[in-house]
């Protein structure tokens, strides 16, 4: 089993920002406050021009970002920072273009060399990720695979291969039993963790997908404090991920 | 699964949520490619409505004055709505009806390819939605106007730059929340297999009419076929039927704006760098970092930071030649097809017009050159007026 999976064994909690928003600095704490308040795992989006991916929220989060002047360069020495004050595990999140203009070789390499555990990278889907997978694996990097609604045969396809843990886009209209369904065809293949992601804004909602997944990610919800809060969204941002970890463990 | 690349270019670089529906989009393509009454049917709105075969035009005024090869023109600005855009939108339109879906959305820079699929969602009975950059929208008010006089709603996207990127990045978006039963006309030859060869082969009609009616004219093939490039649709319709006659060269000619020197510009061939965008590996304008730039042209039909992955192989191979012309150079073009030939060509197309007045006195007199006129200038002559210093009201 990967370290990744290993933060799973409660319901695991990971929170989302983005690098460098609303600056590099800023981020460093934030980071730490959500380490504090009980995350299990950290995700800092790499900002990328054009997050095909992201709504309204996180889009204007890493148009922030790149004003601020964050490159890949500056998101490596930020969590190189971090990583002499916690040992929690820490996940990218980033398009595939920053990457492979970064070079697939010393992007992985770095991952591994500042405890980068694992990569998620919504434009690199099944069928176009063994030129970036065969990479990573070389710096024992996994590559986190999305999975959305589609025919059964196409999702254990995906989930079999799976590492680390399987970031859930929620079906659309997300009526429970779509997503229970989902994640049932999943566990049928595999043992590699589920969690939720992309537009989990509220508790509410935080609390329902945890009833059927290991994990949730919570993004828009962080990112909409550190909008609205700029460089003084500390203890904001502290409350509301106490009051979502509490939710989904009870 | 067929072969979803170009040598190294192109590929299906997108979110999960799409790929199946991508799937479902390239089954139902490949069936209809062979479904004769689908062909049929197309043909027969190319025809009809679109008023192809377009002409291949002499243009014996030009070819005197520069005093070399003999320059022809494939009329695309005489198909209905005024450019090549409308034999893709027909036979994307087309598919979507035989895939069940009731509703169209599409991105447009300018707005030709807005308007264009606009027209066939009233002709054929199909919903339709518009992503447009804020910028764009204001820019071209009065395509603005007349997609809304067709039938269809336009969104004005405010994110990233508010330009024809982030109106693929909103169109995507929402095919992503709707494609249960709506279907995305992409208006290039670009995005993830399989649209830049579903848009390929409806724009090769270019070339498979000029090549048969060169051949009658003049009984032998062009030395030369020349197109404007953008994202690339109407030059790899212009080029694709001549791409096995190695006789035959190709030049694409990219907008280079202020200058090629000057950052402000699209000229993605000649400037650009390998990457991955809009579910594409090709060569794209973008920063030291991997983050996608802005461009600039004066025409907003060359102004998108990519072009379409045949085209990269086409270049990486030496089989297409890509060049580049300002601003200025397209600007005296189209005065210059206006005056001498009574044509007022599309912004876009006279950068192509502005390399042949180039090369075309350097050729042979026994030489043929094709040109492709990809589109009517009447959408431009306000910015031009406006570029040579008179105001006009649109």
């Amino acid at each position: 089993m990967s370290k990744l999976s290993e933060a799973f064994k409660n319901k695991a909690l990971v929170g989302f920002l983005t690098a460098g928003d609303p600056d590099i600095d800023s981020s460093e704490r934030y980071i730490l406050e959500l380490v504090n308040s009980g995350v299990d795992i950290v995700e800092i989006e790499i900002p990328f021009s054009d997050p095909i991916m992201e709504g309204e929220i996180i889009q204007a989060s890493t148009l922030r970002a790149l004003k601020s002047g964050t490159t890949v360069e500056k998101v490596f020495n930020l969590v190189n920072s971090i990583r002499n004050k916690t040992d929690i595990p820490i996940v990218f999140l980033t398009y595939l273009n920053p990457v492979f203009n970064y070079g697939y070789d010393k992007f992985f390499e770095n991952c591994k060399k500042t405890g980068v555990l694992g990569v998620i990278i919504p434009d690199l889907p099944y069928e176009e990720k063994s030129e970036v997978e065969i990479v990573a694996g070389k710096y024992d990097v996994d590559i986190i695979y999305l999975v959305a609604n589609a025919p059964k045969e196409r999702v254990q396809k995906i989930a079999k291969d799976a590492k680390g843990f399987i970031y859930i886009v929620p079906p659309m209209g997300s009526k429970e039993e779509n997503l229970e369904d989902l994640i049932l065809t999943i566990k049928q293949v595999t043992n590699t963790p589920c969690a939720v992601g992309f537009g989990v804004s509220s508790i509410e909602q935080a609390k329902k997908y945890a009833n059927y997944a290991d994990g949730v990610v919570v993004g828009s919800g962080i990112v909409r404090i550190i909008a609205q809060y700029g460089k003084n969204a500390d203890t904001k941002i502290c409350d509301y991920v106490k009051s979502i970890k509490e939710a989904i463990n009870s | 699964m067929s072969n979803t690349k170009f040598g190294i270019y192109g590929g299906q670089y997108v979110p999960e949520v799409l790929m199946s529906e991508i799937i479902n989009l390239e089954n139902s393509y490949n069936k209809c490619k062979c479904d004769p009454k689908f062909n049929a049917e197309l043909e027969f709105l190319l025809n009809n409505y679109a008023g192809r075969p377009s002409l291949l035009y002499f243009a014996k005024n030009m070819t005197e004055n520069l005093g070399g090869a003999k320059v022809y023109l494939k009329r695309e600005d005489l198909n209905h709505t005024g450019s090549h855009k409308i034999n893709n939108v027909l036979g994307q339109a087309l598919l979507a009806k035989y895939m069940g879906k009731k509703r169209l959305i599409a991105e447009t820079g300018a707005g030709q390819h807005g308007v264009a699929t606009a027209t066939v969602a009233a002709l054929l009975g199909l919903e339709c939605e518009i992503y447009m950059g804020r910028e764009d929208t204001i820019r071209q008010a009065l395509n603005v106007y007349r997609m809304e006089l067709l039938g269809a709603k336009v969104h004005p996207v405010t994110s990233g730059t508010m330009t024809l990127k982030d109106a693929v990045n909103e169109a995507m978006r929402e095919w992503a929340r709707s494609f249960k039963d709506t279907f995305y006309l992409l208006g290039s030859v670009m995005g993830p297999h399989p649209y830049p060869t579903i848009v390929r082969d409806f724009q090769s009609v270019i070339s498979k009419e000029a090549r048969k009616q060169i051949l009658e004219i003049e009984g032998k093939l062009p030395n030369l076929v020349m197109a404007c490039i953008g994202g690339g649709s109407n030059a790899i319709g212009m080029f694709y039927n001549f791409i096995n006659d190695p006789e035959v060269n190709l030049i694409g000619v990219e907008a280079a704006g202020k200058g090629v020197e000057t950052g402000e510009h699209a000229a993605t061939l000649t400037t650009g760098r390998l990457g991955v965008f809009h579910g594409m590996k090709s060569i794209f304008c973008q920063d030291e970092n991997g983050q996608i730039a802005p461009v600039y042209s004066i025409s907003a039909g060359l102004d998108y930071p990519g072009v379409g992955p045949e085209h990269a192989w086409l270049n990486s191979i030496g089989r297409a030649q890509y060049v580049s012309a300002t601003d200025d150079e397209a600007v005296d073009a189209f005065e210059y097809l206006s005056r001498i030939e009574g044509i007022i060509p599309a912004i876009e197309s006279s950068h192509a017009i502005a390399h042949a007045l180039k090369i075309v006195p350097k050729m042979n007199k026994d030489d043929i050159v094709i040109i492709c006129l990809s589109g009517r200038g009447d959408k431009d002559v306000a910015t031009m007026a406006k570029y040579r210093g008179r105001k006009i009201y649109e």
